[in-house]
Formats: structure tokens, C-alpha cells, sequence
């Protein structure tokens, strides 16, 4: 049985020749099967011998990191996995990649002095055709004002009229030549703008702005912002200065405009034709750049395989001891004994490729280190051992509950969600997921899907049982049918139709598998199937904790410790058989002589008086004796398990020591083995204190748990009967109350509401709190009898795990 | 006065608090400077930083990289991490963060000025501006003449515009008048900073009067040395650095930061006030729900970055012998 203790490895040293060592490591990856130890971790990043080329990898990924961007950009998205191997190095790479780069950069580069040249002439346009408009209409204004000015001679003689305009308008001629500035700024930004303007020149400009509707792409930033078009008028050389630094300081852009008509046209006309021109060549750049993206895209995938790869071989060169010679490298790790053969042979493989002189060198070490622990485990396996593992990782070479896991966890479950209507369900979703294996397994899936896909081993076993135990508590969807024969009761006589409860008398054999289908409905259903469900569970825990126990004595006997065995294995297995292993006894006996004796009555004056006669309660002959016995061993058991183990611990520590106090006087003759033989020895400091409270707290904790633990076992019936309740209250009051409207309409609502009820609650809700229970039972009930579970993972260096944030 | 912050102060201080802890441990630690002073490129110290907070930031730039792109970057960190905190932050605690920017305000505004005064481009003096002392209309500050204008024009519209009350004159701007106008308004700004923090009271006020205080006195002893007539009384009337010895070793905080210096050495006492700063501010993460562990952590990353803008130059210029003479250790 491979799962049951964790594969044998041992401690390599590997002396892998400098020429052979990037092929080797790359092997070893492929292969997958050997950890290396780091013998360099007190050594900074740069210091490390192939730092130089982990640089390089660091280069080259942030070149694929650019033409990612590049291409999410322009919206080209590589194809998710070609799996053709470009046949590429790291040099060559290297060099078409810095290729790629320069070339990808120079297109840029143009793209973006065409594109700045080609916004600014877009600005330009607006510019002229906004300050245009504001010029025609002011000129408009202007001659309409005139003419005003001219038809209005006869109102001037008027007393009210101001001096001032009078003067204006006698003189028309003197007035000052007024210069322009014309530009655009964003709007975000225009009223700080205009508000600066009127502080530095205060307010003797004239500002008129005018709103661009549509987004401008900024020449400088190459963003598009809102834009306004503004034209300043202002008068004398001090003022321009000043306004053009306030233009530079808002990033506002000015563009040169003539009052001219004429030239404003013949710019115009100028402008839009080199913005069509350069419309075409960016066109025919971008195109030339998509292309090159796209030769680009069809590789990605390739490349970035092959960086990860050769990054995590660096990593791994770098983890390596170099030799003072530097002519090899000495590598430190561990495998399994049974991939030594395996390991050997890619390395052989490898320093011949390379032509190396000669071969790497395979030593194994001796430790006292405690290995990792490594399960092989497959598809079907792995998701059960997965579920040890969440708990903790077992210690090297301990019995392993994730074999007996793959058939008690989803029987348990089954146990709490017995019903074979909803069991065909979920089976018919974990087949989905199982017959499409191939297919999900290289999408990328949700977080909730990628667990249930992850798990479908488990649901599957487990829908299998929930099939099987609801047969037995035959339910489908809470209805029960006569798969098995007829039910084994009938009537009496014919009044007794509607009633549910008496008159019923056994017409037929039993009902050969499962609960009888007649029980369904009746009065006594309830008390009938607690009282099964409740001496089930009773059964299955006691079981399964003697289970425990007895891996516990397998664990002692593997490890070569008679101490456990004889004071803690024993004792505990007398401890709880003779308090509820007693107790399943007479639940069977019960069950087989169909008695009607208390077992509450009698576990508990058991306890209360064991003398007093039993009475009525009496379920087999000289059952008073027998209690009075296993009630004593129960008491000797619990100091058998106190106190002998921390002494005899003592004395074994102290037999150790005196060992080694003897060892010295031979020591004189072989320094080097003396050594080597203390090394081996432990040098923990014996503390006895400690050891007895620790012993203290098991013995205590082993005897309120065996009656926790039972009582705990009792959730199987609580959510069992949760569950049914459940489920048969959905049919009653949900299905079978629409049905009773005789109305299409509410029939197809009930149906609905039940759908989503069974689906939602019980399907999901309830096999989601059964799996949790089912988890508890198996990593406090079970596992804590005997699961060390300090233990760590076997994590080898492997391509097929690297993860997609080891490349980009 | 200690009020019952513990009480109520992690219903709008508890998240950035958190954060700003879990940023003062990404910084840098004396293992990280042993190693970034052995670097013998700038990539090797590009390399390193990748391993920290800095990583993702440096990620992206092209191999052969310059002391400017590491100061950058490293910077842009902290600006994310500073522009993060504010957005989070509540009132008092977002009124305290815009306070710590206010320094890089008048830095910048100096900065602008000096640079406009000897006729340098605008872009040029913006891009080498503290990103956290940004404000909208800066740019505009080259137009400025004078004081008068400055203020008038410009700095109305920011928070700086309280502290230039003490220096509105209609003096033209020249390098002495700027200098002057800088530590007029630091003065006025850690004063009004310090009465902020009394205001707030607790353990922020206690703590930060403490800060601020160090920091007032340690511009006070720079202005001294560098021979501007202005500080405390009897500082004012010293010569010479040994003088200003003499009057600061009356004060035991002071005394152990001369001490370190032999008699006309100064290029030694901004590192010496620095260690102190630092040890200072480190001692703020000290003490639970108060804000001074913004204003520390911010200082501290600004030390941190100053550190690594040595290491990268000392690199650069392949002066490895002088790495040690300005890293201040933060831990």
C-alpha cells in the first residue's frame, strides 16, 4: 500500500560537473522528483554565482513584460498555449529579443512624433476654425455696431449719453493695436487659467474661450482631455511675456492665427491637407507595428515558457555549492529511494550530451534530519489526500489516515445526506465534470468551480454513498418507493385506511433491504428513525475511534516504541471498548433480540450504583458481572495510562545517558567514529515535570474525549434528520400544496420554488455543512487518536508547477 | 492630557494605522544596506531592491538604469503609498497628512523661484520638483516678480498662503531674499503645524511637538552654520561652528550630537542630526493611536530614499570607499 506510509527518501549529495550542470538541473526539472536544499541562503542575490544570468532572465522578461503591454494595447491577445517549442536558447533569445525591442521601439518612436505632429495639427485646425468663427462674428458685430453708431447721431445730443463714447465715437481712428494670442487649454484648467490671466495682468486682458465638444488628443501627453479653445487680446510687449509664461505653465498650447481672411483660408486649406497625409502614414506605421506585434504574439507563449523555465533553473544553480576548483557544482536534496534508479539515469543523460569528462557523482548521505513526506498520489487520491493535508502534513512515515479517508469521508457524508434523489444529482454534475475532465482542466475556471472541479473525486464518492444510504433510508427526495418488494405490514381490516399509527400488523416477510416504506408518513416515523439513525452513529463512531487506536498501535509498532504500545495503545483501547465498545454491544443485541430494555438506564447505573440488580433492564445473562468487570478495567486504565509511560521514559533517558558516559573511555582509540556516533545522539535536556504534565493533559484529554467524541458521532444522526425534515417539508409544502390548487399557473411556480429550493438548500447549503461535519469528525475524532501530522511536504523542483507568476 | 484615544481612535485611525505599520516594515534594514553597499553596479542594487516594496516599481525600467530613475521610482512609491493613505484618511487625520506635504510645498516653490531667477526652462525645474509638494498653479510661480507678486499671483490659492504673511515685501526676488523667504515660512509652517498637533491633543501632540520641535532647532543650528543671522538668541550672536558648540551642548539632547563631531567638522553634523532625526522617529512607532507614525514613517522613507540616492551615486562614481559616510541606518 504506497499510501499508507509516505515514501522512503533519502538525503543526495549530487557533484554535478560545471559544463553538465544547466542540462542536469533542467532534466531534474522535467523529471520532477528530486528537492534541493538551499546552500547559499545566507548569500545576497548578487553574490550568487549565477547572478549574472538570473539578470539577463530579469531583462528578458521585463522585454516580454513591454511587448505584453504593447500588444494589450493594440489588442492583440496571444494564443493561450502553443505548444511548439520555438527550439530557441537563452542566447538566441537574448538577441532577437533586444532585436524585437529596438525595432518595436524605433516604430513607436515614429508613431508617436507622427502622432504628436498629427494632434497638433488637429489642434491647430480648431484653433483656426473656432477663433475663426469668433472672428467673423465679432467683425459682424462690429460693422452692426457701426451701423448703429451711424443711424444713432440724433439720440447724441442727450444729456444722459457719456462723454466718453461721444469721444470714442468722434475719434474712431486713435484706438491702440491690440495683439492676440490664440491656443488651446483643457478645460479642467481654464479657470485657474483665466483667473492667473486677470491677477498678473490685472484684468486689462480680454479672454474669450470657446468649448471643444469632442475629446483632443494632448500632443505633449497623448491623452485625450477636454479641451477649450481660448484667444487672448491684450496690448503691449510686458503683457505678452507674461501671458505666453502662463500659457507655458498651464500646458496650454498656442497656435499662430491671422487676422487675414485670405490667410486664414489658405491655412485652412494648408492645414487639412497635411493632416489627411499624415492620417495615411500613421495608418500604414500602425499597421506596420501590428504586424510586427502579431509576429510577436504568435511566439509569446513559447518564449515565456521557455524564460520560466530557465529563470527557475538559475534559481536552482544558484541554491548550489560551488566547488573552490569552480570546475563542479555540489547540489544537496532529497528523493525518493525508489526514483533514485530514475534520477541517476537523466544525469548520466546528461553529462554525456555535454560531453563532460566526467560523470556526476550520486551520494547518498546520512542524516538525522527528518525527511519530507511525499505520497505518490493520482487524480483520484490526490483530492483525499488533500483533505490529511489541510490538517497537516503527516510525519515521515506515518500511517497515513488519507487511505482509509477515500471510503470513511464520503460514507459519512452519505450518512447525513441520505437520499438517493439527491445523490443522482450531484453524481450527474460531478460526471459532467469527470467526462469533460481533459477539456476544464486547461481553463481557467472561478474560484468556487475550480474547488468543486478540484473535488470531483470526492463528490462523485461521495454522491455514490449518499446513492447507497439512501436506499437504506429509502428517500428520494424525500418520497419513499417499494424498489425492494412490497412493504412487509398491511391492514387489519378496512377502517384502518386513513389511520397511520395502530392497527397495522406484519403481513409479509421484512422488508429485505433499507426502512420499510410504510413507515414514511406514520405517526411513530419519527421516533423509529431516531432511534436507528442515533445507534448508527453510535456504531460508526465507535468503529471508527477504535480504528484510530488500532493505527495508533501500527504507527508504535513501525516506529519501535513498546511503550506506546503496551502503556497507551492498551489501555486506551480497554478505556473506551469497555464504556461504549460495551455500549455497541448492546445496541446489537438489542437489535437482534428485539428486547426492550433502557440502555440509557443501564449505561448510566453502570456508573450510579453497578451492584443493584438490573431487573427488567437485563438484556443477557451474568451482564451485572460483566459490567462490574469492564467497569473496573475502565478504572485501572485510566492511571495504566498516567503513570507509567513518563517513568519508564525517565528511565530510559537515564539508561541512554549512562550509555554514553561508558562510550567515552573507548573514544581514545577512533576520535572520528566517537564523533560521528554523537552526532547521533540526542542532546535534548530530559525535563520530567514537563513530560508528566503532557501526559497529564493526553490521559485527561483521551478520557473526556472518549465520551466527547461519541456524543460528537451524534451529529451524523442530528444532521440526517435535518436533512430529511428538510427535504420532506419542501415536498409537503412546496410541491405537493401547488399541486393541490389544480391551477397550471401555481403548479409551474411550485415547481419552480421547489427546483430552487432542492438546488439551492439541500444540494448545495446542505451538502456544503455535511461536508463540514463529516471533515470534523475525520480531523478531531478520528485523526486526533493517533495523527501526529507535523511532518512536511515533499516539494521537489518541477517544471509542471511553475506557476504563471514566475514569468511575467 | 491623555484623552481615551484607545477607545475611539481604530474606528477612523485603526485601518491607517495598520497600513502606515505595515509600511514602516517594508522598510529598508541594515542587512538590505550591508547588501546594496556591496552592489558593484547600479543594476546589482536594482537587483536587491527587487526583492522589496521597491520591486514592482523598478521592475520595468531598461538595464543600464541611472541614479535619477532609482531616486524616481523609489519616490513614486512612496507618493503611491502617501496618495493612498490620504485617500483612506478622515478629517483630522487627512488634514494632518496634507500638513506633512506642506515642506515640499515651500521646497518646491524655492525651488521654482531660484530656478526662474537664473533662467532655467520651467519643465526642466518641474520635473526635478518633490512630486508631494505639488500643486496646481506652480508652474505659474515662474511668472512671478517679486514677493508681492508671488503671493498675489500664485501661492493666495494654496495653503501656504497664511505663512507668507510675515514676508510680503516688494523687495525683487534674489537669492538671499529667497533663502530668507524659505525659513521665514518653514517657521511659520512648523508653527502652525505644532499648534495643529496641540490642537489635536493625546498622544499625537505629545509626540509631535517633540518631532517638530527637533526640527525646528535642527534648522535652527543650519542657518547658524551656514551664516544667516537668524534663530534663537544666543545662536544668533555665534561666529563659527565651535561657538555654535558651545551653546548647544548646554542641552543634553544636543550634547550627545556634538559630541560625535571633532572640534570644525560640519560636513558631519546634517548625517548626526540625521541619526538622531531618525531614532526619533523611530521611537514615534513606539506608542499606539496617534498620527505621528505618518509623519514619522513619511520622514523615514524620505531618509530611506536619500540613503539609496548615496548608495546609487557612491556606485555610479565608483566611490565605494565613502558609501558609509551618509547612510543613515533606519533599524
Amino acid at each position: 500500500m504506497d499510501l499508507l506510509r509516505s515514501e522512503p527518501m533519502q538525503l543526495v549529495q549530487l557533484i554535478i560537473p560545471i559544463e553538465a550542470a544547466h542540462r542536469s538541473i533542467s532534466y531534474l526539472g522535467d523529471l520532477g522528483l528530486f528537492q534541493f536544499k538551499d546552500l547559499n541562503e545566507n548569500k545576497s542575490p548578487f553574490q550568487q554565482t549565477y547572478a549574472s544570468q538570473v539578470k539577463r532572465c530579469g531583462e528578458m522578461t521585463r522585454t516580454l513584460r513591454l511587448f505584453k503591454e504593447q500588444m494589450m494595447k493594440a489588442g492583440i491577445s496571444p494564443p493561450t498555449r502553443s505548444t511548439k517549442d520555438s527550439g530557441l536558447d537563452l542566447e538566441k533569445l537574448e538577441v532577437k529579443l533586444k532585436e524585437l525591442e529596438a525595432e518595436l521601439l524605433e516604430i513607436n518612436a515614429n508613431n508617436e512624433k507622427l502622432q504628436h505632429t498629427y494632434n497638433e495639427l488637429v489642434e491647430y485646425k480648431l484653433v483656426l476654425e473656432k477663433v475663426g468663427e469668433f472672428f467673423s462674428s465679432a467683425q459682424n458685430n462690429a460693422v452692426a455696431r457701426q451701423r448703429e453708431l451711424e443711424v444713432q447721431p440724433i439720440v447724441e445730443t442727450s444729456i444722459d449719453s457719456p462723454l466718453l463714447m461721444e469721444q470714442d465715437a468722434t475719434c474712431p481712428i486713435k484706438h491702440i493695436k491690440l495683439g492676440f494670442i490664440s491656443g488651446l487649454v483643457s478645460r479642467e484648467k481654464s479657470i485657474p487659467f483665466e483667473r492667473i490671466l486677470f491677477r498678473a495682468t490685472r484684468g486689462n486682458v480680454f479672454l474669450k474661450q470657446a468649448i471643444v465638444d469632442h475629446h483632443v488628443q494632448d500632443p505633449l501627453s497623448g491623452d485625450k482631455v477636454h479641451k477649450n479653445v481660448f484667444v487672448i487680446f491684450y496690448s503691449g510687449e510686458r503683457v505678452k511675456s507674461k501671458i505666453i509664461k502662463i500659457c507655458d505653465a498651464f500646458g496650454a498650447n498656442r497656435y499662430p492665427f491671422s487676422d487675414e481672411l485670405g490667410k486664414q483660408f489658405q491655412m485652412m486649406t494648408e492645414v487639412s491637407g497635411r493632416i489627411a497625409e499624415l492620417k495615411t502614414t500613421i495608418d500604414a506605421g500602425l499597421l506596420h507595428r501590428s504586424t510586427l506585434l502579431q509576429k510577436i504574439g504568435y511566439q509569446f507563449e513559447s518564449w515565456n515558457l521557455l524564460l520560466k523555465k530557465e529563470k527557475s533553473i538559475y534559481r536552482i544553480l544558484n541554491m548550489l555549492n560551488i566547488n573552490v576548483t569552480k570546475k563542479c557544482l555540489l547540489a544537496e536534496g532529497w528523493c525518493p529511494i525508489s526514483a533514485a534508479r530514475q534520477i541517476q539515469k537523466v544525469l548520466l543523460q546528461a553529462t554525456m550530451e555535454c560531453n563532460s569528462q566526467v560523470g556526476t557523482i550520486f551520494q547518498v548521505l546520512q542524516t538525522k534530519e527528518l525527511p519530507p513526506t511525499y505520497f505518490y498520489t493520482n487524480n483520484f487520491t490526490c483530492s483525499f489526500q488533500e483533505i490529511v493535508d489541510a490538517y497537516g502534513i503527516a510525519k515521515y512515515q506515518e500511517a497515513n489516515p488519507g487511505v482509509y479517508t477515500i471510503i470513511t469521508f464520503p460514507f459519512l457524508f452519505a450518512v447525513m445526506f441520505g437520499d438517493w434523489g439527491h445523490g443522482i444529482c450531484l453524481l450527474l454534475v460531478t460526471l459532467y465534470f469527470i467526462i469533460n475532465e481533459k477539456k476544464i482542466s486547461s481553463q481557467k475556471l472561478g474560484d468556487i468551480l475550480e474547488m468543486v472541479f478540484g473535488g470531483r473525486y470526492i463528490i462523485m464518492m461521495m454522491a455514490l454513498f449518499s446513492i447507497y444510504t439512501g436506499l437504506i433510508y429509502n428517500e428520494f427526495f424525500s418520497i419513499p418507493f417499494e424498489l425492494f418488494g412490497p412493504t412487509a405490514y398491511g391492514c387489519r381490516d378496512p377502517s384502518c385506511r386513513d389511520s397511520t399509527t395502530i392497527g397495522l400488523i406484519k403481513v409479509r416477510d421484512t422488508y429485505p433491504f433499507g426502512v420499510d416504506p410504510k413507515w414514511h408518513g406514520t405517526r411513530s416515523e419519527l421516533p423509529f428513525l431516531n432511534s436507528l439513525k442515533m445507534k448508527m452513529s453510535i456504531l460508526l463512531g465507535v468503529s471508527q475511534m477504535n480504528l484510530g487506536i488500532i493505527l495508533s498501535y501500527y504507527n508504535a509498532k513501525y516506529f519501535g516504541n513498546n511503550i506506546n504500545i503496551w502503556h497507551q495503545f492498551v489501555p486506551q483501547m480497554i478505556f473506551l471498548n469497555s464504556l461504549f465498545g460495551y455500549l455497541s454491544l448492546l445496541i446489537i443485541v438489542k437489535w437482534c433480540t428485539g428486547s426492550q430494555a433502557d440502555l440509557y438506564h443501564v449505561m448510566i447505573y453502570m456508573f450510579l450504583s453497578p451492584t443493584d440488580d438490573l431487573g427488567e433492564n437485563q438484556l443477557f445473562v451474568g451482564q451485572k458481572f460483566f459490567q462490574v468487570t469492564l467497569l473496573l478495567l475502565a478504572l485501572i486504565a485510566v492511571p495504566w495510562m498516567l503513570l507509567p509511560k513518563p517513568f519508564l521514559l525517565k528511565k530510559q533517558h537515564e539508561e541512554r545517558h549512562k550509555g554514553q558516559s561508558y562510550s567515552l573511555l573507548y573514544s581514545g582509540e577512533d576520535p572520528l567514529e566517537s564523533e560521528s556516533h554523537s552526532i547521533h545522539l540526542d542532546h535534548k535536556e530530559f525535563e520530567f515535570s514537563e513530560i508528566f504534565v503532557h501526559q497529564l493533559i493526553h490521559t485527561i484529554e483521551f478520557v473526556l474525549g472518549a465520551v466527547s467524541n461519541t456524543a460528537s458521532y451524534l451529529r451524523l444522526w442530528a444532521l440526517s434528520l435535518a436533512h430529511s425534515e428538510l427535504s420532506s417539508v419542501f415536498y409537503d409544502k412546496v410541491l405537493l400544496l401547488a399541486w393541490g390548487y389544480n391551477n397550471t399557473i401555481v403548479l409551474i411556480v411550485g415547481i419552480i420554488v421547489f427546483i430552487c429550493a432542492t438546488v439551492g438548500v439541500l444540494l448545495v447549503m446542505e451538502s456544503l455543512s455535511a461536508f463540514l461535519h463529516a471533515l470534523r469528525l475525520h480531523w478531531v475524532e478520528f485523526q486526533n487518536k493517533f495523527y501526529e501530522g507535523d511532518g512536511y511536504k515533499f516539494s521537489p523542483f518541477s517544471f509542471t508547477s511553475l506557476t504563471d507568476e514566475d514569468g511575467i | 492630557m491623555y484623552g481615551f484615544e484607545a477607545l475611539s481612535f481604530n474606528i477612523h485611525g485603526g485601518y491607517l494605522e495598520a497600513i502606515v505599520r505595515g509600511h514602516r516594515s517594508g522598510l529598508l534594514t541594515t542587512a538590505d544596506y550591508n547588501n546594496l553597499c556591496q552592489c558593484e553596479t547600479l543594476d546589482d542594487i536594482k537587483m536587491h531592491l527587487s526583492a522589496t516594496e521597491y520591486g514592482p516599481y523598478l521592475q520595468n525600467e531598461p538595464s543600464p538604469l541611472h541614479t535619477t530613475t532609482i531616486v524616481e521610482k523609489c519616490t513614486l512609491k512612496l507618493v503611491d503609498d502617501y496618495k493612498h493613505m490620504l485617500c483612506q484618511a478622515t478629517e483630522p487625520l487627512s488634514t494632518f497628512l496634507e500638513y506633512i506635504t506642506y515642506g515640499h510645498m515651500i521646497d518646491n516653490v524655492v525651488l521654482i523661484v531660484t530656478g526662474t531667477l537664473h533662467e532655467r526652462d520651467v519643465q526642466e525645474l518641474l520635473e526635478k520638483c518633490h512630486p508631494l509638494g505639488m500643486f496646481d498653479s506652480i508652474a505659474t510661480l515662474a511668472v512671478a516678480q517679486n514677493m508681492r507678486e508671488l503671493y498675489r499671483l500664485v501661492l493666495v490659492d494654496t495653503p501656504l498662503a497664511p505663512y507668507f504673511s510675515e514676508c510680503i515685501t516688494s523687495e525683487d526676488l534674489d537669492d538671499m531674499n529667497i533663502e530668507i523667504m524659505r525659513n521665514t515660512l518653514y517657521k511659520a509652517y512648523l508653527e502652525d503645524f505644532y499648534r495643529f498637533c496641540q490642537k489635536l491633543g493625546g498622544a499625537t501632540a505629545e509626540i509631535m511637538s517633540d518631532l517638530l520641535a527637533f526640527e525646528a532647532d535642527r534648522r535652527a543650528v543650519n542657518i547658524t552654520i551656514n551664516s544667516y543671522p537668524y534663530g534663537h538668541e544666543e545662536l544668533a550672536v555665534c561666529e563659527d561652528i565651535d561657538q555654535v558648540r558651545a551653546v548647544m551642548e548646554k542641552y543634553p539632547p544636543y550634547q550627545s550630537i556634538f559630541a560625535k563631531l571633532s572640534y570644525g567638522e560640519s560636513q558631519m553634523l546634517d548625517k548626526a542630526f540625521y541619526e538622531e532625526e531618525v531614532k526619533r522617529h523611530c521611537l514615534a512607532f513606539e506608542q499606539q493611536f496617534h498620527y505621528a507614525v505618518f509623519f514619522a514613517y513619511m520622514r523615514l522613507r524620505e531618509q530611506e530614499i536619500r540613503n539609496l540616492m548615496w548608495i546609487s551615486e557612491c556606485v555610479a562614481q565608483n566611490q565605494k570607499s565613502r558609501v558609509h559616510d551618509s547612510v543613515v541606518f533606519i533599524f
